[in-house]
C-alpha cells in the first residue's frame, strides 16, 4: 500500500515536474537584415502545439513544458531549434537558406522540392544576379550553370548573346525555349536582371514536359513576387560607372607601316610609296580614336508587401548604356515597370497575375563585319591625320573599296529602334476534393517594333561602296503578339504514408503573330536626320510590295505527368506530350513526346542515415525524347512568296514567284537524350557536388540542304527545302562543386566551380552533298566553314600550311597552289599526295566549339564587407583571324613586323609584297587559339552595421564597387576571344556553320561600376 | 453554392479550351502555287518572275568575255573570287562556284517558264497566245545558255522539276535541246508583234535572232540564213548610225537593239544576292578601280581588255573608243586617278563599266542601270553573213551585210570587204570580235568555229569547248550524270 501510495506521489511528482509548463514569447528575425519575419512556423516538437508569428515577428506559446524543443520552420529560411529552459523572452534569428532541399524549383506547369529533382535542372538565384549587376540575364548564366554556354554576338550596347545549352544540336536555330512567368520571351533584353526571382535551366529530359519545343533545353524565370504578412518594403538598387575596350590590337605605326609598304611595293617591283618615313612618327592610332570611355547607369526601384491574402510587387528601373565605340551612337536603354499581385480568394482559390511593360531603345554602328568601325579603324592607314586642313574628314584614298575613315563613318551613320512591349500573365487555381488542384494560366505578350535608319548622302573616297548619292530613310514597323493558354488539373495524395502519388494533365495552346510593314524614303531635303521622316520624303517605296507581311504560327499541346516516390526515397517521373505545330503538314502535324526520370536518396537509406560524412547523396538518370519545330512557318507547302521582279517601261515590275522549295513530309527533329547524375553534400552540407554526363543524339536534323540547282532553288526569293536530313551527337560531362563555410559570425566565405566537357560530333548529314557550307572569309572566297559527317558543326575548313618557303629550291620542290608562288610565301600541305594543290587538299583546319567551358566563383563575407569574384574560362575554341583587309596600303598588327624577309628570317609569317600571292587564302595561317580564361567580376560591397541604421527605417544600406572583364588571358590576337557566333557579312543571322570567324567583333567592354542598394 | 459553381466555370473551361485538332490548321498569307493561274492577271505575272533571271544572265556575258581572249579576270588580287581567276587561265574545275551560280540561275528560268506551260491550259483569255511566246522565247533563251556552257544538260518542258526529280532527269544530248529551243522560238517568232506596246518584252524580231542564232550554233546555215534575212528585210530594226551612243544608258532600247535585258538603279542589291539585283551587277565589277573623275563610276575592275585585242582593231576603226577605255590616256586628258588592280592592263572594258548619273542606289557597284544589248541589229546582220558565207549560199549577200556593219565603224566604205570564200569567212571573224567586243559572245564564237584552241591560251581542244557541271550539282542529283570529258 505504502509502495502504491509512494509510487502515486512519485508519479504525481514526475507529473507535476513534467508540467512544469511556462509561456514562452519571443521574435523571430532575419539574421541578416534584422527584419522581423512574420508567418514563422513554430511546433513544440513531438506535439501538435504550436504557433506562428505575427506581422512584428512575435509569438507567444501558453503552456510550454520546461526542456521541450521548439521547432522554426519558415519557407527560404534554414529550419532551427531551441531548447526551453525558461519563460525568458526568446530572440531567435533566422539565416536564410538559398540552398535548401526543401527550395521548390519550378520544373514546368508546378513545382518540386529540389531534394526530389530527378532530372537535370539547375537553379541561378536571384542572389547571384544581384551580384553580377548584368544588363542582360544571359551575362548571369555564364559560367554559373555547367553546360549552358553564353557567346556575345557582339560588345555593343543590347546586343543580344547566344545560348545554347548542352552543345550545339543543328545548324538550325539552337535557342532553347526561354520563358518568364510562363509566357514565351526570344529577346531578353527587354526584361530587367533585377525583376528577377529564380533563373532554372532544364538540360535534360525533364524538359520534356515542353515537348515539341524543348530539343534546345528550356529555362524558366521566374519574377519576383511579394511576400504573404510582409509590411510594405521599398527597395533600390542604383549603380553608374564607365566602360572601356578590354583589349586594343597592337598596329604598326606611321613609320613601321611606310616601311612595310615600301618593301611590299619594292617585292613587286614597284615605286616606293613613300619616299621619305623620317618625319612620320607615330602617325594616327585610329582605334584610340574610335574607342572612348562609355557612360553607364541603372536605377531601380522596388516595392512588395503582403497581407495575410494578398501580395503585391512593383518594380521600376531605367537603364541607360553607351557604347565604347561611337558613345551616344551606339547606346542601348531601357525603361521597364512590373506589377505583380496574389490573392487568394477563398483558402482554395487562388489568384496570381504579372505585367511587366518595357520600353527599349537602341542605336548602333556597322559593327562585326567588312566595312565596320573597327574593321576601319584597324584597316586605316596610320598616316592619315582625322581630318584635313580644312576641318572635313580625311578621305581614305588607295585603301580599297571598304576601307574608309572610321570617324567619318560613325559621323554618318543614324538609326534608333524603338521596342515597346507589354506582357502579362494571370493564373487562377482551384483546389477541390482534398487532393485536386485544377488551373489554369493566360499569358500574352504584345511589342511594338519600329526602326529608323537615316542613309545620309556622303562621300567617304573614290569607289568606296558606302559613298551614297542619294539619300534615304528606312522605316520599319512590325507588331508581334502571342498568348499562351495553359490549364491543368493535378492529383496529389499521399497513401499509407509512403507513397507519394502526383498526376497531372493538362492541355497548352499558343498563337503568335506578326503584322510588318516598312517604307523607304528617298531625298530627304537637307540631308539631314531632323528631316529624315517619310512625310518629307521625295519618293516613297514600299518595302513589301506584294503586301506580303504577316505571320500566324500556332501550338497545341496535351501532357500528362506522373509522379511517385516510396518514402521520398525511390522516385520517379513520367512525361508524356502530345503536340501540334503549324510548321508541319497534316501528316505529321502531330508529335508525341515521352520521357523519364528516376532517383534514388542514398542519403536516406540505412546505411548512409547518420554518415557524419554524407549529408545528402541522390542518384539520378533520365531519358527521353524531344523535339524542335523551330524552322519558318509553311515548308511544307509550295507559296507564291518569291521575288519575281523585272523591268519593263523602264519601271519595276512585281510578279509572282515560288518561294522555298517545300517538302511535304517535314516533321519535328527528335533528340533523344540521356542523363545520369549525382547530388550530393558533404561535411555538414559545407560541400556540395553535382555530376552529370549526358548524351543527346538529334536525328530527324531539320536543315536545310544544298539541293541540285535544277530545281531553281537559287531563284530570287527562293531557297532549298527544308528536310529532316542528319544526325548530330553531343556528349559531355558536367561536373560543379561548392564550398560554403561560416567561420564564425564575422567571417564566412564560399568557392564554386564549375567544368563542362562537350564532344560534338556530326554523325550523319543524309542530304545529297553530304556537308553543307558556310561563313565566309576574305572577299569573294569559298565559304570555310562546314557541318561534315565525322567533325564538329561548323568545322573550318581550309590548307593546311607547312612553314614558309625558305628559298626557291624548295618552291620548285614542292607543288604550289600556281605559279606566282615564291619564296617567302605560305606552304600549303598537299594532303592528298596528288602533286597538285586544289580544292581536295583543304582539310579540318580548326574547331569553333570549346572542348570545356569553367567557371570559378569566390566570395567571402568578413563583418560588413563582402567580396566576389567570378572568371569564366573556354579552352580549346578555335577562331578565324579575318579583320585584316589585307590590301596593298592598309595598316596591319604589330605581328608582320616579324615577317619572312629573306632566307631563314620567319617560318611563320609570310613576305610582305603587294603582288600577286596566294598567302590570303583560307588556311591555318588565319586560325587561332580561342582558349580564354576571364575575370568576369570583381566586387567589394561594404554595409552599413545595424548599429548605425537602428534609429532610422533603413533596413539596409549597402555600397560596392564593381569591376567587370578586368582580365583576359588568351593567346588569341583578335579584340575579343569570347564572341563566337554573329551575323553574317550580308547581314543575316549566323547559324553554327560560320561561328567563330572574326570580322574585328565589337569587345565586350571593361566595366567600371560603382553602386548602392537601399532597402526600408 | 458558389464553390460548385466556379468548380463548374471552371471544368468548362477546361473542357472548352481542349481545343479541336483543327486549331493548328492554319492557312497561309501567300498564295499556294498549285491554286494559281485563274485570271491573265496570274499568267501575266507569273511571266514578269520567268523574265527576272535574264538580269542574272550579267554573269554569263562577264564569264564569256573573260575566257577569252579578250579580256583577263583583273579583280583586286590573284584570289579575288578564285572561280572567275581560274576560268581566265583556263585552269577551272569542278568545283567553281562561279559555275555553278550560272548552272542554278539558268534552271531557275528554266523553271519559273516551265511552271507557266504546266498551267498552259488552265484557262482560256485573249492573247494567251502571246503570253505563251514569251515564255516559250525565255525558256530557249535560258536553255540555250545552258547548252553553251555545259553542252547535254538536264531536259525537262512544260513542267517544273520537283524535289525528289532531279534523280531521275539524265542528260539529254544537246541537239534534243536544240530541237525544242527551234520549236519554242518558231512559236514565239509566229505569235509576237515585232513591236510590244511595253518596252523590255519580247518581239518577234527577237525571237527570230535567236532563232537564227540557235541555228548557226547547230551550223544548220540555210536555215539560219533564212529566218535571219527575213528580220533583216521585214524587221524594223536598223544600224543606229553612230556607235558611240549604242551604249549609254540614254540610248536603251534603240533601233539596234533585237533583244535587251533591261536594268534599273531603283532598287537596291547586296552580295548575298546577286541574282536579285535589279541592276547590271557586271557593270560594277567591270567598272574601274577607285575612280574619280568624269563620266564613270568606281567599280572592282574585273574583265580588263587585253593588248592583244586592243590590236585587233584597224587603223580608223572607230569603234576602238567605244570599246575600249584607255584608262591611262583619259587620266592624263581628263585628270581623273583611278588605282591599279590585279592583272591591270591599262584598258577597260568601256561598252560596259559603271557610268556617273545613275542613282548609285546601295550597294552602287551593284546596281548600275546599264541594260545589256543581248541581241544587237549588227550581230544579227554578221550572223547572216556568216550563215549565207559559210553555207555557200550567197557570198555577195553576205559582203553586203558585212559591210554594212564595217561602213558605220570606218564612217565610209573605204573599208569595205571584197573577199569571198574563207577569205569572206575571216573577215566577219574579224568583224564579230571587233563589233561585239566586251559582249560576251567571243569565247562561244571561238568555240563554236573550232577556233579557241589556236587563240586561247590553255585551252585544250576536246576539254575546254564545254565547261565542267559543278561536281556538287552532279553529286546532289545522285552521281547520275558523267562529267564533262576532260574534267
Amino acid at each position: 500500500m505504502t509502495t502504491k501510495l509512494l509510487s502515486l506521489v512519485f508519479l504525481l511528482f514526475t507529473v507535476f515536474a513534467f508540467s512544469q509548463n511556462v509561456t514562452v514569447k519571443g521574435t523571430v528575425l532575419d539574421r541578416v537584415t534584422g527584419q522581423p519575419l512574420p508567418g514563422v512556423n513554430i511546433l513544440v516538437k513531438n506535439t501538435s502545439k504550436g504557433a506562428s508569428t505575427d506581422f512584428d515577428g512575435n509569438f507567444t506559446i501558453p503552456d510550454v513544458a520546461i526542456n521541450s524543443t521548439l521547432v522554426f520552420t519558415y519557407l527560404g529560411y534554414k529550419e532551427q531549434e531551441f531548447i526551453v529552459t525558461s519563460s525568458n523572452q526568446i530572440n531567435i534569428s533566422l539565416v536564410e537558406d538559398t540552398e535548401s532541399l526543401d527550395e521548390v524549383v519550378v520544373i514546368g506547369y508546378g513545382t518540386q522540392k529540389k531534394k526530389e529533382i530527378t532530372g537535370a535542372v539547375a537553379v541561378v538565384s536571384s542572389e547571384t544576379i544581384e551580384n553580377l549587376k548584368p544588363t542582360r540575364i544571359e551575362q548571369a548564366l555564364q559560367g554559373q550553370v555547367a553546360g549552358v554556354n553564353i557567346t556575345s554576338q557582339s560588345g555593343s550596347p543590347g546586343a543580344p548573346a547566344t545560348i545554347s545549352i548542352r552543345g550545339v544540336s543543328t545548324n538550325g536555330d539552337n535557342r532553347p525555349l526561354i520563358l518568364v512567368d510562363g509566357n514565351v520571351i526570344e529577346d531578353l533584353s527587354v526584361i530587367n536582371p533585377n525583376d528577377i526571382e529564380t533563373l532554372n535551366v532544364l538540360k535534360d529530359a525533364t524538359a520534356g514536359i515542353y515537348g515539341v519545343r524543348a530539343a534546345n533545353g528550356v529555362i524558366l524565370i521566374t519574377t519576383k513576387t511579394g511576400k504573404r504578412n510582409r509590411p510594405l518594403s521599398v527597395e533600390i538598387n542604383t549603380y553608374g560607372g564607365f566602360q572601356q575596350t578590354t583589349r586594343k590590337i597592337p598596329l604598326l605605326n606611321a613609320t613601321e607601316y611606310a616601311l612595310l609598304v615600301n618593301e611590299a611595293f619594292a617585292a613587286n617591283g614597284e615605286d616606293a610609296v613613300f619616299s621619305d618615313v623620317s618625319g612620320l612618327g607615330q602617325g594616327t592610332d585610329w582605334q584610340d580614336e574610335v574607342f572612348q570611355n562609355a557612360a553607364q547607369y541603372n536605377v531601380n526601384a522596388t516595392i512588395s508587401g503582403g497581407k495575410e491574402k494578398s501580395s503585391y510587387a512593383y518594380g521600376t528601373s531605367f537603364l541607360s548604356q553607351d557604347g565604347i565605340v561611337g558613345g551616344g551612337k551606339s547606346n542601348f536603354s531601357r525603361i521597364t515597370q512590373r506589377l505583380n499581385y496574389s490573392l487568394d480568394f477563398l483558402e482554395n482559390f487562388k489568384l496570381n497575375s504579372g505585367l511587366i511593360f518595357t520600353h527599349t531603345n537602341k542605336k548602333n554602328l556597322a559593327e562585326n563585319g567588312l566595312g565596320s568601325v573597327l574593321f576601319n579603324a584597324l584597316n586605316m592607314a596610320p598616316t592619315f591625320s582625322v581630318r584635313d586642313e580644312n576641318g572635313a574628314y580625311t578621305i581614305a584614298e588607295g585603301l580599297g573599296n571598304e576601307v574608309i575613315n572610321p570617324l567619318a563613318q560613325v559621323d554618318n551613320t543614324f538609326n534608333r529602334t524603338f521596342v515597346d512591349k507589354i506582357a502579362g500573365n494571370v493564373s487562377l487555381s482551384y483546389s477541390f476534393l482534398k487532393n485536386f488542384t485544377v488551373q489554369a494560366n493566360y499569358q500574352f505578350n504584345y511589342a511594338q517594333v519600329e526602326s529608323n535608319v537615316f542613309n545620309p548622302i556622303a562621300f567617304f573616297g573614290s569607289g568606296k561602296v558606302f559613298n551614297r548619292d542619294r539619300n534615304e530613310v528606312v522605316i520599319n514597323n512590325n507588331i508581334f503578339r502571342d498568348y499562351t493558354f495553359d490549364a491543368f488539373l493535378k492529383y496529389e495524395k499521399k497513401f499509407n504514408d509512403t507513397h507519394n502519388v502526383s498526376v497531372l494533365v493538362g492541355t497548352s495552346v499558343f498563337k503568335t503573330e506578326g503584322f510588318l510593314s516598312g517604307f523607304v524614303g528617298f531625298d530627304i531635303p537637307g540631308n539631314t536626320v531632323e528631316n529624315a521622316t517619310l512625310d518629307q520624303a521625295g519618293e516613297l517605296q514600299n518595302i513589301y510590295p506584294n503586301g506580303n507581311a504577316q505571320f500566324d504560327a500556332r501550338l497545341l499541346s496535351y501532357f500528362t505527368r506522373l509522379q511517385y516516390d516510396y518514402k521520398g526515397k525511390y522516385l520517379i517521373s513520367a512525361v508524356l506530350r502530345r503536340d501540334g505545330s503549324t510548321k508541319f503538314g497534316p501528316e505529321n502535324k502531330f508529335g508525341i513526346f515521352p520521357s523519364a526520370s528516376a532517383g534514388w536518396i542514398l542519403s536516406e537509406e540505412n546505411f548512409l542515415n547518420d554518415s557524419e560524412v554524407v549529408n545528402f547523396l541522390k542518384l539520378r538518370a533520365s531519358y527521353g525524347i524531344l523535339g524542335n519545330d523551330r524552322i519558318p512557318d509553311f515548308r511544307f507547302v509550295s507559296l507564291l512568296n518569291g521575288e519575281g521582279t523585272y523591268v519593263i517601261d523602264d519601271e519595276i515590275i512585281f510578279g509572282t514567284a515560288i518561294g522555298a522549295l517545300s517538302n511535304p513530309e517535314i516533321k519535328w527533329e527528335k533528340q533523344k537524350t540521356f542523363d545520369i547524375g549525382l547530388d550530393a553534400k558533404f561535411f555538414n552540407n559545407q560541400i556540395d557536388v553535382t555530376v552529370d554526363y549526358y548524351e543527346k543524339r538529334t536525328e530527324d536534323l531539320l536543315i536545310v540542304p544544298q539541293v541540285s540547282g535544277i530545281l531553281g532553288v537559287s531563284a530570287p526569293g527562293s531557297s532549298p527545302p527544308v528536310v529532316n536530313a542528319g544526325i548530330v551527337e553531343n556528349k559531355g560531362l558536367e561536373f560543379s562543386i561548392g564550398y560554403s563555410k561560416v567561420v564564425n559570425d564575422d567571417f564566412n566565405y564560399n568557392i564554386r566551380f564549375n567544368i563542362a566537357t562537350l564532344d560534338n560530333n556530326v554523325v550523319e548529314v543524309s542530304a545529297d552533298g553530304d556537308f553543307l557550307s558556310g561563313g565566309s572569309f576574305g572577299v569573294g572566297q569559298d565559304p570555310p566553314s562546314r557541318m561534315e559527317e565525322g567533325f564538329p558543326i561548323g568545322y573550318f575548313r581550309g590548307f593546311k600550311t607547312n612553314g614558309i618557303f625558305q628559298n626557291q629550291a624548295e618552291v620548285d620542290a614542292y607543288p604550289t597552289i600556281n605559279d606566282a608562288v615564291q619564296p617567302g610565301d605560305l606552304r600549303f600541305v598537299d594532303i592528298n599526295n596528288d602533286g597538285v594543290i586544289d580544292d581536295n587538299d583543304r582539310t579540318d583546319i580548326g574547331n569553333p566549339l570549346p572542348t570545356a567551358t569553367m567557371g570559378l566563383n569566390f566570395s567571402f563575407e568578413y563583418k560588413n564587407f563582402d567580396f566576389g569574384a567570378y572568371a569564366f574560362a573556354s579552352v580549346g575554341n578555335d577562331l578565324v583571324r579575318n579583320y585584316e583587309r589585307n590590301q596593298p596600303l592598309t595598316n596591319r598588327s604589330v605581328y608582320y613586323l616579324d615577317r619572312w624577309t629573306g632566307e631563314g628570317s620567319s617560318n611563320n609569317f609570310p613576305r610582305a609584297t603587294s603582288g600577286a600571292n596566294s598567302n590570303g587564302l583560307f588556311s591555318d595561317f588565319y586560325v587561332e587559339d580561342g582558349s580564354y580564361i576571364r575575370l568576369q567580376n570583381v566586387q567589394l560591397g561594404y554595409s552599413l552595421s545595424d548599429k548605425f541604421l537602428e534609429n532610422s527605417k533603413i533596413s539596409k544600406l549597402r555600397f560596392y564597387v564593381s569591376a567587370s572583364n578586368l582580365l583576359t588571358l588568351t593567346e588569341y590576337r583578335g579584340y575579343d576571344p569570347t564572341i563566337f557566333s554573329t551575323t553574317n557579312q550580308d547581314g543575316t543571322p549566323a547559324s553554327a556553320i560560320g561561328s567563330g570567324i572574326d570580322y574585328g567583333f565589337y569587345p565586350t567592354p571593361k566595366t567600371f561600376l560603382l553602386g548602392m542598394n537601399l532597402k526600408f | 453554392m458558389k464553390l460548385t459553381r466556379i468548380k463548374y466555370t471552371v471544368f468548362a473551361l477546361l473542357i472548352f479550351l481542349s481545343c479541336s485538332d483543327d486549331f493548328v490548321d492554319v492557312d497561309s498569307q501567300d498564295q499556294n502555287s498549285e491554286d494559281f493561274f485563274n485570271s491573265e492577271e496570274d499568267y501575266q505575272s507569273a511571266l514578269i518572275a520567268a523574265y527576272d533571271l535574264l538580269q542574272s544572265t550579267y554573269l554569263n556575258v562577264m564569264l564569256g568575255e573573260i575566257a577569252s581572249d579578250n579580256t583577263l579576270a583583273g579583280g583586286e588580287s590573284a584570289i579575288d573570287v578564285p572561280g572567275i581567276q581560274e576560268i581566265d587561265d583556263m585552269i577551272h574545275t569542278p568545283v567553281n562556284q562561279q559555275l555553278r551560280d550560272i548552272w542554278g540561275w539558268m534552271y531557275s528560268g528554266v523553271n519559273r517558264a516551265n511552271y507557266i506551260m504546266e498551267f498552259q491550259n488552265n484557262i482560256e483569255f485573249t492573247g494567251k497566245e502571246g503570253v505563251l511566246a514569251q515564255t516559250r522565247f525565255l525558256r530557249a533563251y535560258y536553255y540555250f545558255e545552258l547548252v553553251k556552257w555545259f553542252g547535254d544538260v538536264p531536259f525537262v518542258v512544260d513542267q517544273r522539276i520537283l524535289f525528289g526529280d532531279q534523280f531521275e532527269i539524265p542528260r539529254t544530248p544537246k541537239s534534243e535541246i536544240y530541237a525544242q529551243m527551234e520549236l519554242d522560238l518558231i512559236y514565239a517568232a509566229d505569235n509576237l508583234p515585232y513591236v510590244q506596246s511595253e518596252t523590255g518584252r519580247v518581239t518577234k524580231g527577237a525571237a527570230q535572232a535567236l532563232l537564227g542564232k540557235v541555228y548557226l550554233y547547230q551550223e544548220k546555215f540555210p536555215e539560219a540564213a533564212t529566218v535571219l534575212q527575213d528580220l533583216i528585210n521585214n524587221g524594223p530594226y536598223d544600224l543606229i548610225s553612230d556607235y558611240s551612243t549604242m551604249f549609254e544608258n540614254d540610248n536603251e532600247n534603240n533601233i539596234e537593239s533585237v533583244f535587251e535585258v533591261q536594268y534599273t538603279d531603283q532598287e537596291g542589291a547586296g552580295f548575298g544576292c546577286l541574282q536579285c539585283s535589279e541592276g547590271n551587277v557586271a557593270v560594277g565589277f567591270n567598272g574601274i578601280r577607285n575612280y574619280t573623275g568624269p563620266d564613270f563610276d568606281s567599280g572592282f575592275s574585273f574583265n580588263v581588255p587585253t593588248q592583244e585585242v586592243v590590236d585587233e582593231f584597224e587603223n580608223g576603226d572607230m569603234r576602238l573608243e567605244t570599246a575600249i577605255l584607255d584608262i591611262d590616256a583619259w587620266a592624263a586628258e581628263t585628270g581623273a586617278t583611278f588605282s591599279t588592280g590585279f592583272e591591270h592592263t591599262g584598258y577597260y572594258n568601256r561598252k560596259y563599266i559603271a557610268r556617273d548619273g545613275d542613282a548609285n542606289t546601295g550597294d552602287a557597284n551593284l546596281t548600275n542601270p546599264n541594260n545589256y544589248r543581248s541581241i544587237r541589229f549588227a550581230d544579227v546582220l554578221l550572223m547572216a553573213a556568216e550563215a549565207l558565207n559559210r553555207g555557200g549560199i550567197n557570198d555577195m549577200l553576205a559582203q553586203q551585210y558585212l559591210n554594212r556593219v564595217r561602213e558605220r565603224a570606218f564612217g565610209n566604205s573605204d573599208n569595205n570587204v571584197s573577199a569571198t570564200g574563207s577569205a569572206l569567212t575571216t573577215a566577219i571573224y574579224h568583224e564579230r570580235r571587233v563589233e561585239l567586243v566586251g559582249e560576251g559572245h567571243h569565247f562561244f564564237d571561238l568555240v563554236r568555229t573550232g577556233r579557241a584552241a589556236n587563240e586561247i591560251d590553255g585551252f585544250q581542244a576536246g576539254k575546254h569547248e564545254v565547261f565542267p557541271i559543278p561536281a556538287i550539282e552532279i553529286q546532289l542529283a545522285g552521281n547520275q550524270w558523267e562529267q564533262n570529258p576532260g574534267y
